[in-house]
């Protein structure tokens, strides 16, 4: 088949700049053939080469004792000791989940499910933090129930419990929703599998799910804005098969006990261009492909097609040749594909053969290496203007304006479409704070949380950025689990504003400010830009994962005071309303400067509770929403009433960091406070649980009435 | 005791009910679905839950069609124990060794969250533990269990005392609140609920041990 002429339409089509383009003529000194066209455009693209991020991106604090595998590989690794690591990464689908939410999501849990098991590791733990459009926006209740629906279907059907998340609307998502999916698995560290292939004449094998024309220019698409033309886009989203993955899982599982793997990685975005580009550079070696040999789903595919496609649940690996029948042989058992497709050569060439036709001759360490790199021009964001005073609002009507909002309310009627305990190791299920799950066959658990505020990045992406660090430290210290590591997913608009890449520069930096005061590394993470519809862009939304570590179960505080416990309060409160939860739920303000996030106290705090866990019977962090919120929600769940003594606006819902709410009975609160005055730690009680009506000062209403508007808020809003 | 547990591509829950006979005491063997034999001695066979073959076609139905099926058929025909939990059941029921069928849920949704059940026989291996009239808890995970059956089967299943299990509130829309059935000769169940995930209180529950304690001496009286 004819290839098309390179013209410069053709060129913009596939998202290269002229000057991109110029820098192809460059290197290879010659116009390229368009399967080369599409291969540079799949490694140039913003989402396979950060190239806007890259110069930022490298500023992060991602080192540390605990840290195995730092970023750069298909995900990072954590050490939790007795030989065992903690693989895990975030990673987002916003724009294929906006156009098709169902495909879109599932697959972007099939991806990261890859990411994960693809380095030797078997998942044990699933989140998504997601963020739509107002409710009321006519394509938010679709969207939701799309991606609700696809991040199941999904990680029910490979069998990976999701065990926690966030749901987040406000207006700016409405022409662009954000599904960021996390996955950790479990692996030994004496058998982790890297991606960089090493030896000459090596096998390379294509494992799994045979390759269709769906998703061809997929990463090229995730790069672009969206304009009014995105329902033509439909074709560019994957469709995804979790039964195909749950089986090449195990079928991978089976291989990496046999020592027969030199290097394996996913197909994933630009499926089988990046995966052998990445293979062959990391290896500093070449790869050569024939085409011919690759299992293809339809008829007559091209190699521009079968470069670019992204269809799903493939795998790429370089095998020790002597051990192919073994490695064949387990593939058969589970009934996939298993091909080999091409070699390693010694040449720095990438090398791709279609029939008699070359298809593509390129310098292969080219691809990656001198992908180009901007130092986006970026303008600091302006300080805020403080919060004018709110508006008069009783307490209980706050509370209301909360819990009745679909921001705050129970999300009950998205994570029971999840399965939240499969592999039978789920000790907290989702709802509220950090998931935590047990290493199978020990009494070791992980815990895990994803985190950010984006109102508070917007008005002061420093802070902001620091904050959702923070958040995340403490969702880890209210189990009781010692924080170890973090991935972070990092939302934001048109890099080529300098505004929006004002708020990037910000938020890294906070970030990385707080991931180096707490010890709290980076290990991996993704980038998303271009999050706009006609150049409107989202709240700045870098959302951070975390993973901590319980020694032992019995380290791991509860959640659920009992009748007559004491509620106090962990840090100090000043009443921060600015950027608030209230002042945005309540009079649709978002204004003022986000609190300000002490990082030492961070730190301080969150140590002295879990050195102090035995003497707590719940703890949680406070964070939007402020005490009223944390409160409530603790009260709700145990099935108890709640009495705060405090009855001010401010002294509820204020969101001053580094505080915990927690719950102890008598002893425990003395003990406590002692405990406190030693470390320097300040502590207050702030009132008791118990009885059946919610109690804030002089204002009272009886639980059973809020708690049947928190448990119904959210399925009301998006119609069931 | 032991107990073969099959593994369809699919199964997710194999792992886990291996450990809740395991953690009774019984020996458990694993068995793929190609194989064609069981394993000599087997005294309980588990379907786990999972996606078999991705739920494609209809929950249960290729994979009630495995080479291993007709091994299962036999071994359920001279009176052995099989329970199949939650895709098990649905498998159970494709293979006709189990009366009715699991719909969608009424809801449309897949739903997960744990749910007490009342048991509603003294009569089989599985429930006697518990007694007539106990509640427990289990978590459900499912999108297809609603349970139905013409009014003919569901007057047997009522007459011979065959529903081992009533939801105490309905989650998906199953007649009679039904969550678990016995065949005739009370030996084989199917249930949607999870005992397996309810073994220890690490998991927020322990009812289901019971269950499984209850089978794993099965072999050891015989």
């Amino acid at each position: 088949m004819d290839e098309p002429q390179i013209t410069p339409d053709l060129v913009a089509a596939h998202g290269l700049k002229p000057d991109e383009y110029e820098r192809i003529l460059e290197i290879i000194g010659r116009e390229p053939s368009f399967t080369e066209l599409g291969i540079f455009s799949a490694m140039w693209n913003e989402h396979c080469s950060y190239k806007s991020s890259k110069k930022w991106l490298r500023t992060l604090h991602t080192t540390g004792e605990q840290v195995i595998c730092g970023p750069g590989e298909n995900a990072g690794i954590v050490d939790i000791g007795d030989g065992d690591a903690v693989v895990f990464k975030m990673e987002s689908h916003n724009h294929p989940s906006y156009i098709e939410p169902h495909q879109g999501a599932a697959t972007g849990v099939g991806g990261i499910l890859r990411d994960v098991f693809t380095m030797g590791a078997r998942p044990i733990a699933a989140m998504d933090s997601l963020s739509f459009g107002l409710p009321s926006h006519p394509k938010t209740p679709h969207l939701v129930k799309g991606v609700v629906e696809g991040v199941g279907s999904y990680g029910n059907c490979f069998g990976v419990p999701n065990v926690g998340g966030e749901v987040r609307f406000h207006k700016s998502y409405n022409g662009n929703c954000l599904v960021n999916a996390f996955a950790a698995g479990l692996a030994r560290t004496d058998n982790i599998f890297y991606c960089a292939a090493s030896g000459v004449g090596m096998p390379v094998v294509y494992l799994g799910a045979k390759t269709g024309r769906d998703g061809v220019g997929g990463a090229t698409m995730a790069s672009a804005e969206f304009d009014d033309t995105i329902e033509e886009k439909r074709p560019t989203v994957q469709v995804g098969d979790p039964f195909v993955e749950k089986t090449l899982m195990e079928a991978c599982m089976e291989l990496m006990q046999t020592d027969a793997v030199i290097s394996i990685q996913d197909m994933g975005a630009a499926g089988l261009t990046c995966s052998a580009v990445e293979m062959g550079d990391k290896g500093g070696l070449g790869i050569k492909l024939q085409l011919d040999n690759v299992p293809q789903r339809e008829a007559m595919m091209t190699a521009y097609e079968m470069m670019l496609s992204e269809s799903q649940e493939r795998m790429l690996m370089v095998l020790k040749p002597e051990k192919e029948a073994e490695a064949r042989a387990i593939f058969e058992k589970w009934d996939l594909d298993f091909a080999i497709v091409g070699e390693t050569i010694a040449e720095d060439r990438f090398l791709i053969l279609h029939g008699n036709d070359v298809k593509a001759d390129l310098p292969l360490s080219k691809l990656s290496s001198s992908a180009p790199e901007y130092d986006r021009p970026w303008v600091e964001t302006p300080v805020a203007a403080p919060l004018t005073a709110l508006p008069e609002i009783g307490a209980i009507d706050a509370l209301k304006a909360l819990i009745g909002s679909p921001n705050y309310a129970a999300k009950n009627w998205v994570f029971e479409q999840y399965d939240t305990q499969v592999m039978a190791d789920t000790v907290v299920r989702p709802g509220l704070g950090a998931g935590v799950v047990r290493v199978h066959g020990t009494d070791k658990a992980v815990a895990f949380t994803s985190d950010v505020t984006p109102r508070y990045v917007r008005a002061n992406p420093y802070e902001g950025g620091k904050q959702a660090v923070a958040e995340a430290y403490r969702n880890l210290c209210a189990v009781g689990a010692l924080p170890l590591a973090t991935t972070d997913n990092l939302n934001f608009g048109n890099p080529e504003k300098p505004e929006i890449m004002g708020q990037f520069v910000g938020a890294i930096k906070g970030i990385g400010e707080a991931c180096k005061a707490l010890d709290f590394p980076i290990v991996s993470g993704n980038v998303s830009l271009y999050n706009e519809t006609d150049g409107s862009g989202i709240l700045p939304t870098p959302t951070i994962g975390a993973v901590g570590l319980l020694k032992s179960l019995d380290d791991l505080i509860g959640g659920r005071p009992e009748a007559g416990d004491i509620a106090l309060v962990i840090g100090i409160t000043h009443g921060h309303l600015g950027q608030s939860a209230l002042a945005y739920e309540a009079f649709g303000l978002e204004e003022g400067d986000a609190p300000p996030v002490d990082l030492e106290d961070e730190l301080k705090h969150g140590t002295f509770l879990r050195a102090n866990g035995k003497l707590v019977k719940a703890a949680t962090d406070l964070a939007d929403g402020g005490l009223a919120l944390a409160a409530f929600e603790m009260a709700e769940g145990a099935g108890l009433g709640l009495q705060l003594d405090a009855g001010d606006i401010a002294t509820l819902f204020g969101e001053d960091q580094g505080r915990y709410l927690v719950a102890c009975d008598a002893d425990g609160a003395d003990a406590l406070e002692a405990a406190a005055r030693a470390a320097g730690v300040p502590i207050d009680r702030v009132g008791t649980f118990g009885g059946d009506a919610v109690t804030f000062g002089a204002a009272s209403a009886p639980m059973a009435e809020l708690s049947k508007l928190y448990r119904t808020a959210f399925a009301d809003a998006i119609g069931g | 005791m032991k107990a073969a547990i099959i593994t369809f591509p699919g199964s997710n829950c194999d792992r886990d009910l291996a450990m809740g006979f395991e953690k009774a005491g019984a020996e458990v063997v694993r068995v793929w679905h190609k194989d064609t034999e069981l394993p000599a001695g087997v005294d309980v066979i588990g379907v786990p839950g999972g996606f078999s073959y991705g739920d494609y076609l209809r929950c249960g139905a290729i994979a009630s069609r495995s080479p291993i099926g007709q091994a299962v058929s036999d071994f359920a025909a001279k009176g052995g124990y099989v329970i199949g939990i939650c895709n098990g059941f649905q498998i159970l029921t494709e293979m006709g060794l189990l009366p009715g069928a699991l719909m969608r849920n009424a809801s449309l949704k897949y739903i997960c969250r744990p749910v007490t059940l009342k048991v509603a026989t003294s009569d089989s291996a599985y429930t006697a533990p518990y007694g007539k009239g106990a509640e427990v808890v289990f978590p459900i995970a499912h999108h297809d269990g609603n349970f139905q059956i013409d009014a003919e089967g569901l007057k047997a299943l009522q007459g011979e005392d065959r529903v081992a299990f009533r939801y105490a509130e309905n989650p998906n829309g199953s007649v009679d609140d039904i969550a678990g059935v016995l065949s005739a000769n009370r030996r084989v169940l199917g249930m949607m609920p999870h005992p397996e995930r309810a073994i220890e209180d690490a998991q927020g529950g322990a009812d289901g041990a019971a269950l499984f304690r209850a089978l794993a001496a099965i072999g050891v009286e015989a």
